[in-house]
């Protein structure tokens, strides 16, 4: 079997795939960092996680604040039903796992547990949407839909390293329940060419545009600025609103931006075209009384394939060249 | 393998002897396909792969009943792998039993391969569920053996889960349901490798006494070497004819990277990065212990 050692290096369904493109500015570990900082002044935060500290950056704040850290086993239920205890007694806890066990295992737990008593329970997410290649049981292609389903709780979708810092301060200090994605490991560093700040609950307007206007979330973000770039070329003017906080929506601004008419309004998610941000924005434009040409960039509604993600980005249209072919197609 | 007819209850050896050197053939040449495997992609869950080979050596080899051409045929044994991160080990069998292609190997996780990582039955013949997310195969093996029950099936349900799932609610209520129905035709495996992502599992969420715990829940439970054929074949044996209605625990210590020595001896990781250089060591040093 020597000779596979000749043949083109394969491409990997392993579980942990970098999104970071090629030569991208990443950060390491901004959300274990962050939560280290922010925990110096904050001695009622804790970290709890279920058997996942060194696959969602936990272990960064497991070193600093080993009397902090919560290590409660591969038991998803069992970990939102202890936040939410901890959270009764005045303590605030940052829980963490993969999205996919997060939400779909552990969805009644968030929803009896610490969403009806508007517990003070922060859960972040790692591999939200499709950013593993690992196959269907880790890929959460529904988690926002899951969560923005779910009465009281707080749906956030970060863009990069960033928003990943300035964000557990946010979240921290807001009251209730918080559903965070998160992005681990070398997380691409893009919005501080934008003089960004997150604010919980408000979408930013990151470039301005003539023929469309990407609305979006998460890593599309990043992709939709890319692909904004790759369409200059082509002389198509598109600007990009990025909308981190799925729930509560900002309607205002999405109604501001949107109301300039004859644009394409594309919504482009890391999530299943069901139950995301596209239909959260159209119903948000439509109840508004606004109709612009509508599209959406998001997964389709299927079980989705294993594979290297690079492959499967380009396949399900979310990838920044695959986003610009497709924008531009519409456009005519 | 019994690959037979189904008709045959009792396996009929010519020697023990003779069975265990086969078996000790078999093992080497499941390891040898992981960590071929593994050298596809450079990394992977190949210390899981070579510390339950052994296991699945005397399960696919000497155990269980099935068909390598027919792997959907209806007198089969169920085998159901709930850790779906150990399907390199089990394509290491598979393959082994000629249900899937050696020829395959080089595609292992590969994009379009029939071998994604983890393992789905969507993907692969001889696959019977899709286990990635952890703590489902128990219950769905509940289902199983009640389903075949309900057929007046003879056929048994195997199951291989890990430590790590033991911390999983699910696994618990599967166990007190497979006591419940007295399902005799079920025979799980669970790994102790003493490892899960965080940590040694021990640390992460402490569950011995374990086969007390198993044995007060109502099972029929051996705790033995995972790594010792003679052992393993025997737990089977007694798995399979133990003649009360309960359900039947093997409980597996193993030892992660179990014959490569180097691999044993390296600080014990759930997901292990390999050096280009040092798969062939691997072989090499598989090859050594075949040969001893
Ligand atoms: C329900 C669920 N939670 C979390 C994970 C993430 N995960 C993958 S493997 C693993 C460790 C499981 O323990 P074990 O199988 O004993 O690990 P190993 O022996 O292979 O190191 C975890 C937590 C998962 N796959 N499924
Ligand atoms: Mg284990």
């Amino acid at each position: 079997m020597s000779t596979i050692t000749e043949k083109p290096r394969l491409k990997t369904s392993a579980m942990i795939a970098s999104i970071a493109a090629e030569g991208q500015r990443t950060k390491s570990a901004p959300f274990g960092y962050a939560l280290v900082e922010l925990a110096q002044t904050r001695p009622d935060i804790v970290g709890m996680t279920a058997d996942l500290s060194k696959y969602t950056d936990l272990h960064i704040f497991a070193q600093a604040f080993p009397d902090r850290f919560y290590e409660m086993g591969m038991a998803e239920q069992l970990l939102m039903g202890a936040a939410a205890g901890m959270a009764h007694e005045g303590v605030v806890p940052f829980a963490t796992t993969y999205a996919v066990f997060g939400t779909r295992r552990a969805y009644d737990f968030i929803h009896q547990t610490i969403a009806e008593d508007n517990l003070d329970v922060k859960i972040i997410c790692a591999l939200p949407g499709l950013t593993t290649g690992y196959g269907p049981s880790h890929q959460a292609a529904e988690d926002l839909a899951l969560m923005r389903a779910m009465p009281r709780m707080t749906v956030i979708d970060p863009c990069d390293a960033l928003e990943i810092e300035q964000a557990v301060p946010a979240i921290a200090a807001h009251k209730g329940p918080v559903y965070m994605r998160l992005l681990r490991g070398n997380v691409p560093l893009v919005l501080d060419e934008y003089n960004y700040q997150f604010e919980v609950g408000k979408a930013k307007l990151l470039r301005d545009g003539n023929d469309a206007l990407v609305i979006s979330t998460g890593l599309m973000t990043m992709r939709a600025l890319e692909a904004a770039d790759l369409l200059r070329k082509d002389s198509v003017d598109v600007g990009v609103l990025h909308v981190p906080t799925l729930k509560p929506l900002d309607v205002p601004t999405i109604l501001q931006e949107v109301g300039r008419s004859g644009r394409l309004v594309a919504v482009a998610e890391n999530h299943t075209e069901i139950g995301g941000l596209g239909e959260a924005v159209a119903t948000a434009l439509l109840c508004n009384g606004v109709a612009p040409p509508f599209k959406q960039i998001a997964l389709p509604d299927a079980f989705l394939a294993a594979g290297a993600l690079p492959t499967l980005h380009d396949r399900y249209g979310i990838s920044a060249k695959a986003m610009a072919e497709t924008i531009k197609g519409w456009l005519g | 393998m019994r690959a037979g007819d189904g008709d045959q209850e009792d396996h009929v050896n010519t020697s023990v002897t003779a069975d265990r050197i086969q078996l000790a053939e078999r093992a080497y040449r499941v390891r040898r396909n992981s960590v071929l495997m593994g050298e596809v992609q450079g990394q992977g869950y190949v210390a899981q792969a070579l510390d339950i080979a052994d296991v699945l050596a005397v399960a696919y080899f000497h155990a269980m009943i099935y068909r390598p051409d027919d792997p959907e045929w209806e007198g089969r044994d169920r085998f159901l792998l709930s850790n779906g991160h150990y399907a390199i080990a089990l394509y290491g069998a598979l393959i082994e039993a000629g249900i899937i292609s050696a020829d395959e190997i080089e595609t292992y996780g590969s994009d379009d391969s029939r071998l994604p990582m983890s393992g789905m039955a969507s993907y692969t013949p001889g696959m019977e569920m899709s286990g990635g997310s952890l703590g489902q195969g128990l219950p769905i093996a509940v289902g199983r053996c009640l389903g075949l029950k309900r057929k007046g099936s003879k056929s048994f349900v195997y199951t291989l889960f890990s430590d790590g799932e033991l911390d999983e609610g699910s696994m618990w209520e599967a166990m007190l349901s497979a006591s419940h129905w007295k399902l005799d035709n079920l025979i799980a495996i669970v790994d102790v490798n003493n490892q899960q992502a965080d940590g040694p599992s021990s640390q992460v969420l402490a569950f011995e006494p374990l086969a007390d715990k198993l044995k007060a829940f109502g099972w029929f439970t051996q705790r033995i070497d995972g790594n010792d054929l003679d052992t393993v074949i025997a737990a089977f044996d007694a798995a399979r004819h133990h003649p009360e209605p309960q359900p039947r625990m093997i409980i597996c210590d193993t030892r992660m990277g179990c014959g490569v020595p180097f691999l044993e001896a390296r600080e014990k990781n759930h997901f292990i990065r390999v050096d280009p250089h040092e798969w062939q060591l691997a072989l090499a040093a598989l090859d050594e212990g075949r040969n001893a």
